[in-house]
């Protein structure tokens, strides 16, 4: 093993996105999440290490897991957490980014988290603020939290992620898990495949370093890990593919196509599912070969290491 | 003149006589040194020392400097009807005349659209009492410019309209493009597409690739733009008629449109300076001063476009004026507005294709003036004796750098903010009227 210089703390002051994250930065807050994970499993009591710290969740898109699962990680840390929807809120009354973000800002909180529907808002949001911001998805760009907790689900049944064979399949066009998992697991040396109809694969796709296949035979070989993307319902019905059952056909996980990696390959998804879409119900069920549960519960304890990691304690 | 305000349009003017500029003719295809003597509004006379009544003509020394016919701007959003937040005629002029732009085409694109000769009539009227540039209107192809029906082209024609286009739109329908096409050839009319087949591009944010996809952004391919080329050369062959492409940003385009040249086929076209000076690469951080229509696109097409350029493929060059206020662009990138102003950096971009690529002086400037004027078969953009005198005095080399904040157009959303150019208009005569002064 190469020896690694470990860092002190994270040394930027936000978390947008997994491109241009150095590996060091990376295998610091993957670290950090390895002691929440033990810590979770040892008794899980609230901490105080961000007490008087205020958090907002700011959610311009629906999400329960991700959404709860911040609240969850920042009450476990002490803090206070402020939830803010956009269907309650005035932004609904025509308020722009710029200028909610001018209002919070206001109010001085220590850490924002910002799901937005759109590429490149959360940057945007966090140029009008003085405190970090946690990019918790915007569009089909990034979400980088969720490639952590990936990798870290990874790391705990694989021991190293180095040297890996994985695939992503399905929608990667509108997909920004699958961009955040390609930069992170790329950048810590995991051949990373791409998988699905070509009408779902961006165009050159092949610069982010993947390998591109179009079919799951071809594809599946010998990998891994095997991270399933959920279709959306708008894009089954003639847009982007035929039909659900054609794209289940040939595209859906399941103990056939399984075969073709791995004997212990394992699945990841990260939610919600379509069982019968994307994912043979059964297999998703099947505890041995599928850590999708396991997946939400390194969730809370990434996102433990990233509010502590961006939060400023004096 | 007021010193204050570097504007004036006042009626009255004194005659003047430019002495020791060197004198840029793109008709003569000439740069000479020589006095220039402007009386009653027209060029009076071109010459080697002319000498006059000192009491009867006022004296501007330009040694040193560049006069040429002032800029003939085919590509120019005006804001004004419908969109005076964004920009007014007054607020255009303004920023033309700066600039050295003294001829205006304004796009149909205001609300209402120009799909009819009043809203025509309305406009001009308006730049007459501004007085600091002349403004030129085209009218839609199709009312309301929808792309379904042709509007009244000959009315439009008759009020002044120098061509036809749906301003940012493709006509997406071929019958509808080969009707308008074959109906403007009767009044010799010039039909002027914006290429981009517009079910492909729809929702585009950024030129499809590798950029588009690493951003998370909705893509455009590029062959969007050639795709309606090509089509409407079909077309044009067919009919006939005057057709000229507007903002090309594409290699294949260009590509296109040099073949389509050698064939005979009657096409002309034009791009704009964020073709050939940027590429996409400007869209780092999601800057939405970088989003633009066409968009910009990879390194490859820019190098073509000005091998375009150079090569005379491209007959024009125009500003691609959109202003859009401060509103319109501090957006998530996927919500901001498309455009960027230009009138007021129009002619450094231009110079840089002279001192970075080698572009000829006078083709440069035959590129803003002689060519355009000669596309759309209107009296300017020449030196010619006894036409009225649209000028500029510019400063070669005179280095600056572009703040947007002191621009006089309304918006300031240049995709070349704080970049450091050479090159600067220093006056600029409108009908014999010193109208501008740095």
């Amino acid at each position: 093993m190469k020896e690694e210089i470990k860092l002190k703390s994270y040394p930027h002051k936000h978390l947008l996105g997994i491109e241009g994250l150095l590996p060091d930065s990376i295998n610091f807050l993957l670290d950090l999440s390895q002691k929440y994970v033990i810590y979770l499993k040892d008794n899980g009591k609230k901490l105080n290490i961000l007490k008087n710290k205020t958090c907002i969740n700011l959610f311009f898109e629906n999400s329960t897991r991700t959404r709860t699962s911040f609240d969850l990680a920042g009450k476990k840390l002490g803090a206070d957490m402020l939830n803010i929807s956009v269907a309650s809120s005035s932004i609904k009354k025509g308020e722009t980014l710029i200028d909610t973000a001018m209002t919070l800002n206001a109010m001085q909180p220590d850490l924002i988290v910002v799901r937005h529907h759109d590429a490149g808002a959360v940057k945007l949001l966090s140029e009008k603020v003085n405190c970090g911001v946690i990019n918790a998805g915007d569009g089909p760009h990034e979400h980088p939290t969720q490639a952590l907790l990936d990798a870290l689900t990874i790391l705990s049944r694989k021991k190293t992620i180095s040297g890996l064979k994985i695939a992503i399949c399905g929608d990667i066009m509108h997909s920004r898990v699958a961009r955040s998992n390609i930069h992170l697991l790329n950048t810590l040396g995991a051949e990373v495949r791409v998988i699905g109809p070509a009408t779902l694969i961006p165009k050159d796709i092949e610069s982010l370093g993947v390998k591109v296949f179009y079919k799951m035979k071809d594809g599946l070989k010998d990998v891994d890990i095997i991270i399933m993307l959920r279709l959306q319902l708008e894009r089954m019905s003639g847009s982007f593919v035929p039909s659900i059952r054609e794209y289940f056909r040939f595209y859906g996980l399941n103990r056939d196509k399984l075969k073709y990696a791995q004997s212990d390959a394992l699945i990841l998804h990260p939610g919600p599912m379509n069982r019968g879409v994307e994912i043979d119900s059964e297999l998703a069920d099947d505890l041995d070969r599928s850590a999708i549960f396991e997946q939400v519960r390194m969730g809370v304890a990434v996102r433990m290491a990233c509010l502590k990691a961006l939060v400023k304690c004096n | 003149m007021n010193l204050k305000d570097p504007f004036n349009n006042r009626k009255q003017s004194p005659n003047y006589l430019l002495k020791n500029g060197f004198v840029i003719d793109p008709c003569k295809n000439k740069i000479e040194k020589k006095d220039i003597l402007i009386k009653n509004k027209v060029i009076e006379a071109i010459n080697k020392e002319i000498s006059v009544d000192p009491n009867e003509f006022e004296i501007i020394d330009c040694n040193n400097l560049y006069i040429s016919p002032g800029i003939v701007d085919m590509r120019v959003n005006l804001g004004e009807p419908g969109l005076e937040h964004k920009e007014t005629i007054k607020s255009a002029c303004m920023a033309a005349a700066s600039g050295g732009v003294t001829s205006m085409i304004c796009m149909p694109n205001t609300i209402p659209a120009i799909d009819q000769p009043a809203i025509i009539q309305s406009i001009q009227r308006k730049a007459r009492e501004v007085a600091l540039s002349k403004v030129f209107c085209t009218g839609c192809i199709t009312r309301g410019h929808e792309g379904n029906e042709i509007s009244e082209l000959q009315l439009m024609h008759e009020s002044g309209a120098v061509g036809f286009t749906d301003g940012n739109k493709s006509v997406a329908n071929a019958r509808v493009m080969k009707r308008a096409l074959n109906y403007v050839k009767s009044f010799n009319g010039l039909i002027i597409q914006h290429a981009e087949e517009p079910e492909l591009s729809a929702g585009g944010m950024v030129n499809e690739g590798e950029i588009s996809t690493r951003m998370g952004l909705a893509g455009i391919p590029s062959y969007c733009e050639a795709m309606i080329v090509e089509r409407d050369l079909w077309l044009v062959k067919d009919t006939e008629c005057r057709y000229h492409v507007s903002h090309i940003s594409t290699k294949e385009t260009v590509e296109i449109i040099r073949n389509a040249k050698e064939k005979g086929i009657y096409v002309t076209c034009d791009t704009a300076p964020p073709y050939f000076l940027l590429n996409e690469l400007s869209l780092e951080n999601y800057r939405t001063f970088s989003k633009l229509s066409p968009s910009l696109r990879t390194e490859e097409d820019r190098e073509k476009i000005v091998e375009g350029i150079l090569d005379g493929t491209i007959d024009a060059i125009v500003s691609d004026h959109t202003p859009q206020d401060q509103d319109a662009k501090r957006l998530p990138f996927n919500q901001a507005e498309f455009g960027g102003v230009g009138l007021e950096t129009l002619l450094p971009m231009i110079l840089s294709l002279v001192k970075n690529k080698n572009l000829d002086l006078i083709r440069a400037i035959s590129l803003v003036t002689k060519n355009p004027s000669e596309i759309l078969g209107l009296d300017v953009g020449k030196l010619n004796i006894k036409s009225e005198a649209d000028l500029m005095i510019f400063d070669l080399e005179k280095p600056w750098k572009i703040k947007p904040e002191k621009f006089y157009s309304k918006s300031k959303n240049s995709p070349f903010d704080s970049i450091l150019v050479e090159g600067r208009n220093l006056m600029t005569f409108v009908r014999g009227r010193l109208v501008y002064k740095f």
